[in-house]
């Protein structure tokens, strides 16, 4: 028997609506969500290996809790009952000698994410953290100190923009579908694309003007087009006077930033730098300065990440169609959002948050993220408090957050490790238990909430019954969380009695989703009147000069320091990802691992010559925290300060067979430096040696 | 040659793999065969800006297909009333020699089955209605299936818009 079932798909975070065809209960076929505009009925490569991941047998298929030393891999099957007893025994024992604070839980925010608050909140633990702290803290800092809102919050409008700049946002290879589709169809239609990365990539051979800018130096970049903006009156006067606070400030700071000398800064000829402003200006205010999705590059990157958004805000390109825009939610057409657990009452959290967000130490990052790479500083050194175990459901604290050995040597500290995972992860593989999730095609999860031009809810619905011995999420933590005595806080018995509690009181239910996937709050795109902005800065317009900064004792503007350069024949490591895979969730499904089993140094070939580097020869890379072995790419595509690898390979858990060992991991050789205003790693801040070997 | 054509729009073509993950999903395939494969040429600095060409290489349903003739059980076939060559797995015995046959490299060899997989542009999807695998999820839509006629069409379309200046023109 064959059945549709609308869906939204989890092979990476973004979260594309499909169509899932079941025959016999077994998924046939996937393809996009027709209904859905900028989608239909495309697929991006990880999408497409949905099938090959679900019927993948080397994820983990039950409960399995650890027998040997950790990391070990010695386990034993359990049952979930005796795993769900165990993990709440261990959490009853920290939590009644060192309070529920000393649970942190890390996790990729998800559909579920609210539960998974709610169990933190429910023990009395304000260490919650997602990984977004450690994508793009400092891009939603920025965001905040100059419009009053999150980078959750702001959306591009790419069907309508006319040009638009990307500092290293590798679109072509990123792929979220609804946006690659509409920049195509916004190029189609003329718009032009500008690409600054120190690597030519996908998105670098789409465009119609590329610079191998000198890496880390975008921030003088930017500074260089702010001059040449402001001496020439280029920007959108009328808005500009109207919405923004600090101009004057703005101009006076930028007046030393010559096009010359960012010249000599970047190696972009002051010319084009020129041409670039006054080529843009003429299509504002549909024109977009991307300010990144990861935002994780250097020790400034929330200036940066400022000037990106600085650059918008001249053009007149906030709120604007072709350029970006606040994301409207239910309340904007009288709707209601879904409910979500965490609006229940809760007792009260005495202690700050252990990596002090929120504080005056770290006043600025998002406290209801958190900032994840501060974590195995704040077991490490117990400060503020001693730490004692850690949840990790789907973020991968070993491969996502820099320096690899020091995070073990944190995590050694801790009495319980329990992951929450799919897959054999390298921190599933390093824990005491391990607790499978079902995937995304066997679980219904919780309301997706999408706020954007037009407020509409989707929904993941169970495709097919579980193939191996998992749970949702959602469940598994309710069930830890009836041992603990907080199961009052979990309100349901079932992922579908729990999406009914969510839609009381929307006006819809779980029936209004069968026909499309998703319901619509109103038909029509909502742009904000341009003369009535509702900016939740302090002085209601866009900061240039921020209260947010200067309040916490940080500058607006603060003098331009060239980042440290790499000396002594090292380089600067940069990474990123590929089309083929997630982070570093998918590197083991057979289909992907198949296109891409490991990752390779690229590296510039007259620094290659130098060093008697021979294209795929194997190479030592070693920073001051680490070191490993990857096969060299020498090519021209790189600029000669840097060298580049994709991020999420080298995995350890042996059985993941098809990745285990397989490239070389940059967390293994990233120093876990970071921006102190903003809150990001700074993940292209480490300087490293290449070896021939 | 098959009454199909099969276009891809290499501006809109960003080499993501899709289409040969799609495709193999389809046909349930192991690791190995790749009945539709995109190859990466390139980048290559052209006039100051790097280009790709990601080349989109299915079987090209010869009109007088080499395979065919080569195929010494009759499993590799060309379906008369559309021409689209496929191979039939009942017949198949894993001699190869369509493989050596072919100029293109179309015939895969699945390792599970010991026998010959090729593109046979989804026939069974076609005979209801709906376009091969790789069109049918294609990422941007830059694959495109259809009768040759209309395929030819999109191109020209394509060029007179580009060619066309209509703001400038003095007409």
């Amino acid at each position: 028997m064959n059945k549709d079932v609308f869906s939204l798909c989890f092979m990476c975070s973004v979260r594309c609506p499909i169509k899932v065809t079941v025959k016999d209960g077994h998924v046939d076929w996937i393809e996009g969500n027709k209904h859905v505009a900028g989608i239909d009925g495309s697929l991006c490569p990880r999408g497409s290996a949905g099938k090959s991941m679900l019927y993948d047998d080397q994820r983990v298929q039950s409960p399995l809790i650890r027998v040997g030393e950790r990391g070990s891999g010695n386990w034993r099957k359990a049952s979930w009952d005796e795993a769900i007893d165990y993990v709440a025994t261990r959490l009853a024992e920290v939590i009644d000698k060192n309070g529920g604070h000393s649970v942190a839980l890390c996790e990729r925010a998800q559909l579920a994410t609210h539960v998974s608050k709610t169990f933190l909140k429910a023990i009395k633990s304000p260490n919650h953290f997602t990984h977004d702290s450690l994508c793009k803290g400092s891009v939603n800092t920025a965001c905040r100190s100059l419009f009053g809102y999150t980078d959750g919050q702001i959306g591009i409008n790419y069907g309508n923009t006319k040009h638009i700049v990307l500092y290293g946002r590798n679109i072509f290879e990123s792929i979220a579908l609804k946006e690659v589709n509409s920049l195509m169809e916004a190029m189609e239609k003329g718009a032009k694309l500008t690409y600054i990365d120190p690597r030519v990539n996908v998105t670098a051979s789409k465009a119609h003007r590329y610079w191998m800018i000198r890496p880390g130096t975008d921030l003088a970049l930017n500074y260089a087009l702010m001059h040449v903006i402001l001496k020439e009156r280029l920007y959108d006067a009328g808005f500009v006077s109207k919405w923004v606070h600090g101009l004057n400030e703005l101009q006076d700071f930028v007046e030393v930033y010559t096009p010359e000398w960012a010249q000599g800064e970047t190696g972009i000829a002051a010319e084009e730098i020129i041409s670039l402003a006054r080529e843009v200006s003429k299509d504002k205010p549909s024109v977009i300065f991307h300010f990144g999705y990861r935002g994780a590059n250097h020790i400034n990157e929330i200036y940066m990440r400022r000037s990106m958004l600085i650059l918008n805000a001249l053009m007149g390109s906030v709120e604007a169609k072709g350029g970006i825009f606040f994301k409207k939610g239910p309340g904007e057409v009288g709707g209601k959002p879904a409910r979500t657990l965490t609006s229940q009452e809760f007792p009260k959290i005495e202690v700050p948050r252990c990596d002090k967000a929120g504080t005056k130490d770290f006043p600025l990052p998002d406290p209801s993220h958190g900032v994840a790479q501060i974590l195995p500083y704040a077991i490490l050194n117990e400060d503020p408090y001693p730490m004692k175990a850690l949840i990790a459901y789907r973020l991968d604290p070993l491969m996502s957050i820099a320096d690899t050995n020091q995070t073990k040597r944190a995590l050694d500290k801790l009495d319980l490790i329990v992951t929450i995972d799919i897959n054999y992860s390298d921190i599933a593989w390093y824990s005491d238990v391990i607790l499978p999730e079902s995937t995304y095609l066997e679980r219904t999860d919780c309301i997706q909430q999408m706020n954007g031009l037009k407020p509409q809810m989707f929904l993941r619905k169970k495709a097919v019954e579980p193939r191996y011995d998992t749970m949702d999420g959602a469940m598994i933590l309710k069930k830890i969380g009836e041992k603990l005595g907080i199961g009052n806080y979990f309100p349901y018995e079932s992922m579908e009695e729990l999406v009914e509690w969510q839609l009381e009181g929307t006006g819809f239910t779980m029936k209004d989703f069968e026909k499309k996937g998703f319901v619509a709050y109103g038909s029509d795109q909502i742009f904000w009147d341009r003369e009535n902005l509702p900016f939740k800065t302090p002085s209601g317009k866009i900061e240039f000069k921020s209260s947010l900064l200067e309040n916490a004792g940080f500058e607006s503007f603060p003098k331009y320091e060239a980042i440290p350069l790499p000396k002594d024949g090292k380089f600067r490591l940069v990474v990123g990802r590929s089309a083929i895979h997630t982070h570093v969730s998918t590197q083991n499904v057979p289909y992907l691992n198949e296109l891409e089993s490991e990752n390779i140094l690229w590296i510039n070939t007259a620094q290659a010559n130098k060093l008697g580097i021979k294209n795929n020869a194997i190479v030592e890379v070693s920073s001051s925290v680490g070191k490993g072995q990857i096969k060299a790419f020498v090519t021209d595509l790189i600029h000669p300060e840097a060298v580049f690898m994709l991020h999420g390979q080298g995995h350890e858990a042996t059985r993941a067979k098809r990745s285990f060992n397989k490239g070389l991991s940059d967390a293994l050789i990233q120093e876990n430096i970071y921006d102190k205003v903003g809150g990001s790693p700074a993940y292209h801040d480490t300087f490293v040696t290449v070896k021939p070997l | 040659m098959s009454k199909y054509y099969l276009f891809q729009d290499i501006r809109k073509c960003i080499g993501c793999h899709a289409c040969e993950i799609q495709c193999k999903s389809n046909k349930n395939l192991p690791l190995g065969p790749k009945p539709c494969q995109v190859i990466q040429v390139g980048p290559k600095f052209i006039g100051g800006l790097p280009k790709i060409s990601f080349i989109f290489m299915p079987c090209f349903h010869c009109e007088n297909p080499w395979c065919v003739s080569a195929c010494p059980t009759g499993a590799m076939q060309k379906r008369s009333k559309d021409g689209i060559v496929f191979v039939n797995k009942d017949l198949c015995v894993g001699c190869k020699t369509c493989v050596s046959a072919c100029p293109w490299g179309a015939p895969q060899w699945n390792p599970d089955t010991g026998k010959v997989e090729k593109c046979d542009y989804c026939m069974d999807r076609v005979d209801q209605g709906l376009k091969p695998a790789c069109v049918t999820t294609c990422t941007t839509g830059c694959l495109k299936f259809g009768n040759v006629e209309e395929m030819t069409q999109i191109r020209r379309e394509r060029h007179a818009a580009s060619v066309a200046s209509l703001e400038k023109s003095s007409f």
